[in-house]
């Protein structure tokens, strides 16, 4: 088999959703420390001077978003194949089924990935919509260094004055948070990360990457909320 | 929990006449259960009183019932080989049980392990996985001298953790995905840790992982349920190290 036929079975596929996942974990981490720009003590200019940066990087940028793109696209096609596969391989399910617990990985987080996935997806769809093509709001620009440029710390603000954006944005985040919870330590173990001794230590890491990455990407929100802004 | 006096139980048991038929839960009520017995015992009493009654027994699968070669299968209260961490269900005793609890038991539910009546079921595909690259190739004729080949303890002992797979197919049985992984990979890491594995390892990884795929097993989501109901404890390492196998066999 070459080696594109060996990534279609369902090693394969393992082995592309936890690359594609930890690669989509990293992207998250920068884009969080770009969002903690915004807590400059200088009313958003650092942040809308980083979004400028990252606009004026023309063919870069765009190859950087097609391979996000491909990324979230295939991690999201194989996680919802994998979901689709269950019923083909047991028609019949259990009357009585529960897990023995003990090293089991099974709970909310673990048994929810399907649903926290594609409420993700579609947060991400919105989301693009929201602050990249300013679907929502009308398009605020201002002067930093002598260019024009989009007000971005002006969107995020008034976006998070409203109560349920505020709210829809902070529910999705504690649904990344889970999603992280069983996908980080997942991830590790889909590439290979064999040492049972190290498995604990892996949960472990993946818990405390998904609560930092969502406690920080929730701190935004609720913090202009209850600051009544930036 | 009781440990002396006998015991009532009230078992609910899938029934089922043939692959294609429709099954059932069937209500006994068992009663002089002897806590000192295993469940398959407690199972060989029930099916001598339905006997006595002019009944058909209830077929379960069971040989060594000592533990070893992993043909009593049964999902126990929701549970493959029943609450007792690394236990077969052979090795489960009625001491287990609380008196009058009622207790379920279902076969293995799979696509790839069909019924064949009540509660056994079908498991040659795991042979077909085993067949297809779990072995190594070598000749035959007389034994090559002990300390040819040099093992460190330490790989010996890893290999053994993986080797001691009794190919019961609980991983399968409680798998929410029905994913074969955890044997498959304890059938595969096995070999990866000896030297012996090492001059077929590519085509071993590639041909057990593609039979798997072809006998309608499901993908794994790293629950680790087969961990836990593994009854002599295989840890999910197993399928990691599967992967590390497939991936040396990518390039
Ligand atoms: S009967 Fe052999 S392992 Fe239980």
């Amino acid at each position: 088999m070459s080696s594109l036929q060996l990534l279609q079975t369902s090693v394969g596929r393992k082995l592309l959703t936890g690359i594609t996942g930890i690669l989509l974990t990293l992207f998250l981490v920068a884009h969080l420390a770009g969002n903690l720009t915004l807590f400059a003590p200088d009313g958003g200019v650092a942040f809308n001077l980083y979004a400028d940066f990252l606009h004026n990087l023309g063919p870069i940028l765009i190859i950087f978003e097609i391979v996000l793109i491909v990324l979230f696209l295939l991690h999201a096609y194989i996680g919802i194949s994998i979901y689709r596969g269950r019923k083909k391989a047991r028609p019949e399910n259990y009357t009585y089924y529960k897990s023995q617990g003990g090293p089991s990985k099974q709970d909310f987080a673990s048994k929810t990935m399907i649903y926290t996935g594609l409420v993700i997806l579609l947060f991400v769809v919105l989301h693009v919509l929201h602050f990249k093509y300013n679907f929502f709001i009308p398009h605020e620009t201002t002067t930093l260094e002598g260019r024009e440029m989009i007000d971005l710390a002006y969107h995020v603000e008034k976006a998070f004055l409203n109560p349920w954006i505020t709210i829809a944005y902070s529910v999705v985040m504690v649904l990344i948070g889970l999603h992280l919870k069983h996908g980080v330590w997942s991830a590790f173990i889909s590439l290979g990360a064999g040492n049972p001794k190290l498995t604990a230590l892996l949960y472990t890491i993946g818990i405390i990457v998904a609560i930092l990455l969502a406690a920080g990407f929730l701190i935004i929100p609720i913090y202009i909320f209850l600051n009544g802004g930036l | 929990m009781s440990t002396h006096e006998n015991m009532t139980l009230h078992l609910k048991i899938w029934r089922q006449n043939g692959p294609d038929s429709k099954g059932h839960f069937e209500d006994h009520t068992m009663d002089e259960v002897n806590p000192h017995m295993s469940f398959l015992e407690m199972l060989d009493l029930l099916n001598e009183r339905l006997m006595q009654n002019g009944k058909q027994p209830i077929e379960f699968d069971h040989d060594c019932r000592e533990g070893i070669c992993g043909s009593c299968n049964l999902v126990i209260n929701g549970i493959p080989h029943g609450p007792e961490m690394r236990t077969a269900a052979c090795q489960l005793h009625m001491r287990k049980f609380n008196d009058g609890e009622t207790v379920t038991i279902e076969p293995w539910r799979a696509k790839a392990f069909p019924i064949i009546k009540d509660l056994v079921v079908d498991r040659d595909a795991f042979d077909r996985i085993q067949a297809a690259g779990g072995f190594v190739s070598t000749r035959t004729g007389s034994m090559v001298d002990a300390n040819a080949i040099p093992i460190s303890k330490e790989a010996a002992d890893k290999s053994m953790d993986y080797a001691v797979c009794i190919g019961c197919g609980a991983c399968v049985a409680a798998c929410p995905n029905s994913s074969a992984s955890l044997f498959t990979g304890a059938k595969i890491a096995q070999f990866a840790k000896l030297p012996q594995g090492a001059p077929e390892r590519k085509r071993r990884v590639v041909a057990m992982v593609e039979q798997m795929e072809k006998e309608g097993f499901g993908d794994c989501s790293n629950y680790a349920e087969c961990e836990a109901v593994c009854p002599v404890g295989i840890s999910i390492s197993a399928i990691a190290e599967m992967r590390k196998e497939y991936v040396k066999a990518l390039f």
